[in-house]
């Protein structure tokens, strides 16, 4: 194991403790823009308001803690399951710099306002060239190392990998075409709904490429490594991943039901989304049936309870994700809390669970140490479930209740509450969401805590003995 | 044996991927861009217009409010005509948005006077109390205007020479509120959708004084922030000596007054809210 072996390994270290600086960054922006909300003064223009750290907040996690903690993993993984070395550790200690300096620039341009206002793809030309840079190091990477194998047979967690190193490849490339007016300014080569249309082709199969393929990959690797048991059936995951692949290309303009999108480009988005159930819960089954003769490793192995919870949250979005894309269901919660209480649900329960276990496995055999603390770890964990779900469920009640008065009309047909009336009863839900980041930002607080004892001062010993 | 070809298998996933992209996300273009889908109404930004939006775009406006109205009875009564193919030709990027923290704003041109938007820019709070929004007194600065022309030519908008000297000496706010008046006022739908009321109206309420409480309630709510606390006028006219009959009230409140920046009442409250909020404005009159 490690280092030994010859893998590079020292790299995977660099992107695991800067994917969790920016993942620490992320959620104490998002504590902070939630308190804004509540509390309209607490925003400090120009720089510091909503707006504009929002964006920050949003890029901070799904590039900073997200890709970057994908990028250790994939770095990890493929190495082993090719039994062979990085194909240059040194482009890879390349990547690491930039992908710093990429994340940093992010969120300095976003505070300055150069923004191209398009969902998570908001970052100027210069920034976004420089990302196209770093996915093609990295892709080449990891494709010339598979290339290179010295084990045959590639194993299912690889398979998500080079999807969504050629997914992710394809919708930035499409999404980001502008035209450049100066360096910190462009406009988008696509105006009004082909814009939108575009958009949200992208914004949700960066939910499939970045937030679902990945967490994948490490889920399908680690639950084996963690249980000692095998997954429970090969065939389903290549069912499910071919089905998943294909399936979620079509399921984009769900986001734009009701819109002035063509009529068939919604349907067929609607009907995509409902089918999407069946690859994703292909991934579940899948691991919950390798967890037959297992269970009781819920109660005394940690890296399996996360993992669970995790894969069960996974179900829960995929389910909910499908009822939300229905025309009618869509019309009521649409632009309204209740989809932020989906999102963090994904973010925070399925694809974070899944990263502290996939860390939680690899540190201590990175530094050669058992675990500081396996208290600590429990503790970690019950914060982060419950911080996660007094946030997703009070967004959930947030979003019916104002969904309901926002379509209540007079037996005269008129409406029956203005904006504002409906608006003023978020607050409550408000206060109870920055509630539940403040127990989630305590979370991290344990977890880093844990990590650092564990480098520092955990007992060295050989851990590969773990079942 | 997929498992053992990586490039294979690499182009059998991109090939995957594609499919779903030709038809939902390339072919789309065909439909949208259908010449039929056009509105001659629809005009380009002018160059205060767009950096306006520019503005909007660099505060990140669209983290909290959509622009675009859904063909559902609770949007269209709230906000205006359902939103259209046509009405977005000339937004590079799209501005729709995922979130109404605020209201939509596709149609927020014409509904209030620019004054209304130059004092709720400032401090939203002083006009509607318990709104959420950041102030942005700061837009209140000379507006950059080095890159207009640049702007103006890549996106292929009329202007001339003169358009860009006139932009001397305006603010970011005067960008900003130019480009929320042309939100969604290019096609006359205002003037399609004013409720006509017919018929002889009779305050149902005169001489109530029992509704009083309830009309003042919705007066300070809805009314106070133009007309002021007490009926003296602000941005509106003065209410406290009017003179007109309570049927032309309930009409102007109901039906609002698009030339003179008055919104339309009736969709959002109904005939009955209307009558309580005349009923006050009136008796209010007479003390």
């Amino acid at each position: 194991m490690g280092q030994q072996e010859g893998y590079a390994d020292d790299v995977v270290k660099g992107f695991i403790i800067w994917s969790i600086v920016w993942g620490l960054v992320a959620v104490l922006l998002g504590v902070l823009i939630s308190l804004q909300l509540a509390w309209p003064q607490l925003n400090f223009p120009p720089y510091f308001t909503y707006g504009r750290l929002r964006p920050i907040h949003t890029n901070a996690g799904i590039f900073g803690w997200g890709i970057g903690s994908f990028m250790a993993f994939f770095f990890y993984i493929t190495q082993r399951l090719t039994r062979t070395r990085l194909w240059s550790p040194k482009l890879a200690r390349f990547q690491l710099c930039l992908f710093n300096v990429v994340i940093a620039l992010a969120a300095i341009t976003l505070a300055m306002g150069m923004n191209r206002s398009k969902e998570y793809a908001e970052l100027e030309w210069p920034v976004a060239l420089l990302v196209v840079v770093l996915w093609v190091i990295f892709s080449v990477n990891i494709i010339m190392t598979i290339v290179k194998r010295r084990e045959e047979q590639m194993y299912i967690s690889l398979w998500y990998i080079m999807a969504a190193l050629v997914g992710v490849a394809v919708l930035y490339l499409v999404n980001n075409v502008g035209i450049p007016i100066s360096l910190t300014k462009s406009y988008s080569a696509y105006a009004g709904a082909n814009d939108a249309n575009v958009q949200w082709w992208y914004g949700h199969n960066a939910v499939a490429m970045v937030l679902t393929a990945p967490p994948l990959a490490l889920f399908y690797y680690f639950l084996p490594k963690s249980t000692g048991v095998p997954i429970y059936s090969h065939r389903m995951g290549v069912i499910a991943f071919w089905s998943l692949i294909f399936m979620y290309l079509w399921t984009g303009a769900h986001h734009l039901l009701w819109t002035p999108v063509p009529d068939w480009v919604q349907t067929l988005a609607m009907a995509f989304s409902i089918m999407l159930i069946a690859p994703s819960w292909g991934a579940v089954f899948n691991g919950y049936f390798s967890m037959n003769g297992q269970w009781h490793q819920m109660r005394d192995n940690y890296l399996v309870k996360f993992l669970i919870f995790g894969i069960t949250f996974y179900g829960l979005q995929t389910l909910q994700g499908p009822s939300q894309a229905v025309r009618t269901f869509s019309g009521f919660i649409h632009y309204t809390d209740w989809v932020p209480g989906h999102v963090h649900m994904g973010t925070l329960g399925w694809v974070s669970l899944v990263l502290f276990a996939s860390i939680y496995y690899i540190f201590p055999r990175l530094y050669g140490r058992e675990i500081y603390s396996v208290g600590m770890v429990n503790l970690h964990f019950w914060l982060a479930v419950i911080g996660q779900l007094i946030f997703s469920i009070s967004m959930w009640i947030a979003g019916v209740q104002q969904a309901a008065m926002l379509h209540a009309t007079n037996p005269d047909g008129s409406l029956h509450y203005s904006f504002m009336e409906t608006m003023i009863e978020l607050y409550p839900y408000w206060h109870a969401r920055a509630f539940g980041g403040v127990i989630y930002f305590a979370s991290l607080l344990v977890f880093i805590y844990n990590l650092i004892k564990t480098a520092t001062s955990g007992k060295p010993a050989p851990v590969a003995a773990r079942p | 044996m997929l498992e053992k070809k990586p490039i294979i298998f690499l182009l059998l996933a991109t090939a995957t991927i594609l499919i779903g992209t030709m038809i939902t996300m390339v072919a789309p273009f065909k439909w949208i861009n259908d010449p039929k889908l056009k509105i001659a109404e629809v005009k380009p930004y002018t160059p205060l217009q767009l950096e306006g939006r520019d503005i909007y775009i660099r505060e990140g406006c669209n983290n909290c409010h959509t622009q675009t109205v859904r063909p559902l009875l609770a949007d269209v009564e709230r906000y205006g005509d359902y939103s259209k193919v046509g009405e977005f030709v000339y937004d590079q990027p799209f501005l729709w948005g995922s979130r109404r923290t605020g209201p939509d704003l596709a149609r927020i041109g014409g509904k209030y006077p620019d004054a209304w938007h130059y004092k709720h820019m400032a401090d939203p709070q002083s006009m509607v109390p318990r709104s959420n929004m950041p102030k942005y007194a700061f837009l209140q600065r000379p507006l950059d205007t080095a890159l207009t022309s640049r702007k103006m030519k890549a996106l292929h908008f009329p202007y001339t020479p003169a358009d860009i000297e006139a932009l001397k000496g305006k603010t970011e706010l005067d960008a900003m509120v130019a480009y929320m008046q042309k939100l969604g006022s290019d096609i006359p739908w205002r003037k399609a959708a004013q409720a006509a009321v017919i018929g002889e109206l009779k305050n149902p309420y005169q001489e109530d004084k029992t509704v009083l409480a309830e009309g003042k309630a919705i007066y300070d709510k809805e009314c106070a922030q133009c007309h002021g606390k007490e009926l003296q006028g602000e941005i509106g006219p003065s209410l406290a000596d009017i003179d007109k009959p309570d049927a032309e009230v309930f009409r102007i409140t109901y039906g609002g007054l698009p030339a003179g920046g008055m919104p339309a009442f009736g969709d959002a409250l109904g005939k009955d809210k209307v009558w309580k909020v005349v009923n006050y404005i009136k008796y209010h009159q007479r003390r």
